[in-house]
């Protein structure tokens, strides 16, 4: 799928964090190259969303590090991770719900007029333009983002990430909160970033999803990497017995991979 | 990326038919784009108005007071203080915090400049130099910043709930304000300082207001024609013409007859004559020009600048406000040193209307200040509240008190109707929410 033998695009090494004396993330190192989409799945609490989150910013590492291009890199803050043109987008649609989807594509990086004012106009065009690529229907960018559909709120965060040039983009559960025909459009806009090559981290616990759309996956299982695979070089079954009984490919026998489909 | 029906270009639309407004009254206000719960407080007001006419005339419309030059002069000057701070009120609710310690921090703030200029500072710069008043001014301001700083510090950092940390800071700052002064009252307070309170000599006088207003209508006039020039550029969809002239025509009059209004409202012979006698009417008092300024300023701050687009996003999601990387720690304790701010000056106003400080000043004006921004629709929730709405919420509140201070309602019987207004006013805005919603 992709020439290993590049730099990755970014590199997560050993990263462990602890909430009190339990290890959600213990030891996991992933990596991700350009055009790459990398799949981390795992069951509820297996610790993929606090791993992803040390890349984003949201959440700081104990320890481990980060590497962006080969270069070791620091981040603490979402502000750190941006820097890095690395953008996240959250399963809860990161928005805030009472403002409109200009102020919201550039909260915390808005445009300003040389009198130091906000520069609505110069941010609706922009949001116009990118918009326009990803969703062409979209017409409301002037009411607050709550009286828009879950799909439409969708883009707006995915818009948020395309228009700062995201190099590395991390989905969380893009589309846990969508209908089949708007995560049909964020699953082709997927394909769409990754030709352009972008990396992306997808997380998600839909294994149909995942084979549909990731490069290789790799599967957490209580805070541990259980291990990375290519796509196409296991089944789904396989998968599933990396992430319920955390066995690698080969090491589960015929009878308990029969036992998903009882 | 969605499958929501998508509303017809727009862009159709942009032909003004420009025929008269037809259809219902609904349609109209519609048309109009104003907002109903505006509306509605408007409605509110004038049914108060009205209502207080009839009662202090005894059941006559034409012996009433409530509407007199007088009263409505007086009441202009009541309401700037609580409205002033009103506006710093919206956006700490906004972020989802509360301020309590507003009432008490008044009372330490007015104390301090009304020590400064009575006590401390005409024994280095003597009673008659004008430093006094802008020294004392600057102080309780920079002072109030400090103070609701360090509140904000403390919910932004320390993690206490706004609740407990004002509440705290009410009880703390009420305590100060007594042991500042052992209880004394201090007064008098210096001259050029008294005109921040209005009064008699505190008005800009006739001409002046004039000027105020005619400078007010320029400004309604540019932002119609400027909200026309940029919907016609960006191909929104344009107000029809006769609501742009209903609404500039009805704004035009009633800014032109406020004026008109208040500088009918004449000095008492008395005082005519220290002043060379003749009419000598009031006009704006320089408090309602210091509250006019704020609320524009306030309004600035909350559409136009960052940090206000900050307090909104904070107020709407704090999370992702947190995650779109803006700083909300620091967000948190500028909106409190601004409502410090507020403070100090809404303290300068009471302490130079009322030529003295006394410990008990401000007291229960928190109540009065977040009452005054809940009633102009801002929401406990957050995220939600405007800077005109809190004026105008203001204006209701006091026109209630002064209104039932001129009948001769006594106190008591005064605090259990604004409690009951206040709960009826949000209850109304629920119900109204909840329909919208549904």
């Amino acid at each position: 799928m992709t020439t290993q033998t590049t730099t990755p695009l970014v590199e997560l090494r050993d990263i462990r964090v602890a909430f009190g004396g339990v290890h959600a993330v213990d030891g996991v190192t992933v990596n991700l190259f350009p055009g790459e989409v990398v799949a981390v799945v795992g069951g509820n609490g297996a610790g993929k969303t606090t791993l992803i989150k040390t890349l984003s910013g949201a959440h700081k590492a104990d320890s481990g590090k980060i590497f962006v291009n080969g270069e070791l890199a620091h981040i603490e803050t979402p502000r750190d991770a941006k820097e890095y043109n690395i953008e996240t987008i959250y399963q809860t649609l990161a928005l805030a719900e009472n403002i409109d989807a200009p102020a919201n594509m550039f909260l915390g990086r808005e445009l300003r007029t040389n009198w130091g004012t906000l520069d609505d106009r110069a941010m609706e065009n922009a949001s116009r333009t990118v918009m326009g690529r990803l969703n062409p229907r979209f017409e409301n960018f002037k009411v607050p983002v709550q009286s828009l559909s879950g799909g439409q709120r969708q883009s707006v965060a995915i818009a948020r990430a395309v228009h700062f040039n995201a190099k590395i983009l991390i989905m969380d559960e893009p589309t846990a909160a969508l209908g089949p025909a708007e995560t049909e459009q964020v699953n082709d806009l997927i394909q769409q970033l990754k030709a352009e090559g972008i990396g992306i981290f997808l997380i998600s616990h839909d294994i149909h999803d995942v084979f549909d759309l990731a490069d290789r996956i790799s599967v957490m299982a209580q805070g541990k990497l259980v291990g990375t695979v290519n796509k196409d070089e296991v089944t789904k079954d396989e998968v599933l017995a990396m992430i319920i009984m955390g066995k690698m490919p080969g090491e589960a026998t015929q009878d308990e991979l029969e036992h998903f489909h009882d | 990326m969605t499958n929501a029906p998508v509303e017809a270009p727009e862009q159709t639309e942009l032909m003004d038919p420009g025929n008269g407004p037809g259809g219902s009254f609904a349609d109209a206000i519609r048309a109009m784009e104003i907002d109903t719960r505006m509306l509605g407080m408007i409605g509110a007001l004038l049914i108060i108005w009205i209502g207080f006419q009839f009662w202090s005339g005894g059941g006559s419309w034409s012996e009433g007071t409530f509407l007199s030059a007088r009263n409505l002069w007086n009441l202009s000057v009541q309401t700037a203080a609580v409205g002033i701070m009103a506006t710093g009120m919206v956006l700490v609710i906004v972020t989802r915090n509360i301020d309590l310690s507003v009432g008490s921090m008044l009372a330490v703030l007015g104390m301090a400049m009304a020590m400064l200029q009575a006590e401390i500072l005409p024994d280095y710069l003597g009673f008659d130099s004008p430093w006094i008043w802008i020294i004392s001014l600057a102080a309780g301001i920079i002072m109030g910043a400090v103070l609701g700083a360090f509140q904000g510090a403390i919910i932004a950092y320390v993690g206490v709930p706004s609740f407990i940390v004002t509440l705290g800071g009410l009880l703390v700052w009420r305590g100060a304000a007594w042991m500042m002064a052992s209880g004394r009252t201090i007064a008098p307070m210096d001259a050029t300082f008294q005109l921040l309170g209005g009064g008699a000599r505190g008005t800009i006088g006739y001409t002046w207001s004039w000027i105020v207003g005619i400078l007010a209508c320029a400004g309604i006039v540019f932002l119609l024609i400027n909200g026309r020039r940029q919907r016609i550029r960006f191909g929104f969809k344009l107000r029809p013409r006769w609501a742009d002239y209903t609404i500039g025509g009805v704004s035009i009059v009633v800014v032109l007859g406020a004026i008109a209004y208040l500088n009918s409202y004449l000095l008492p012979p008395r005082l005519a004559e220290q002043r060379g006698g003749g009419d000598i009417p009031f006009g704006l008092a320089n408090p309602v020009l210091i509250a006019i300024g704020v609320v524009l300023v306030m309004t600035f701050v909350a559409t136009r600048l960052r940090f206000g687009r900050y307090v909104y996003a904070i107020g709407g999601n704090p999370e992702a406000a947190e995650l779109a990387g803006i700083k909300t720690r620091a967000t948190i304790i500028k909106t409190f040193a601004l409502m410090g701010i507020l403070v100090g000056i809404g303290a300068a106003v009471q302490v130079a209307r009322l030529n003295a400080a006394v410990s008990g000043l401000g007291q229960l004006t928190e109540l009065y200040v977040i009452a005054a921004a809940v009633i102009g629709g801002t929401s406990l929730t957050g995220g939600v509240g405007t800077i005109p709405g809190a004026m105008l919420g203001a204006l209701v509140m006091q026109s209630l008190q002064s209104g039932m201070a001129l009948v001769g309602v006594e106190t008591a019987a005064q605090d259990i109707a604004v409690g009951v207004v206040l709960v009826l006013a949000v209850a109304l805005d629920t119900v109204y929410r909840r329909r919208a919603s549904a």
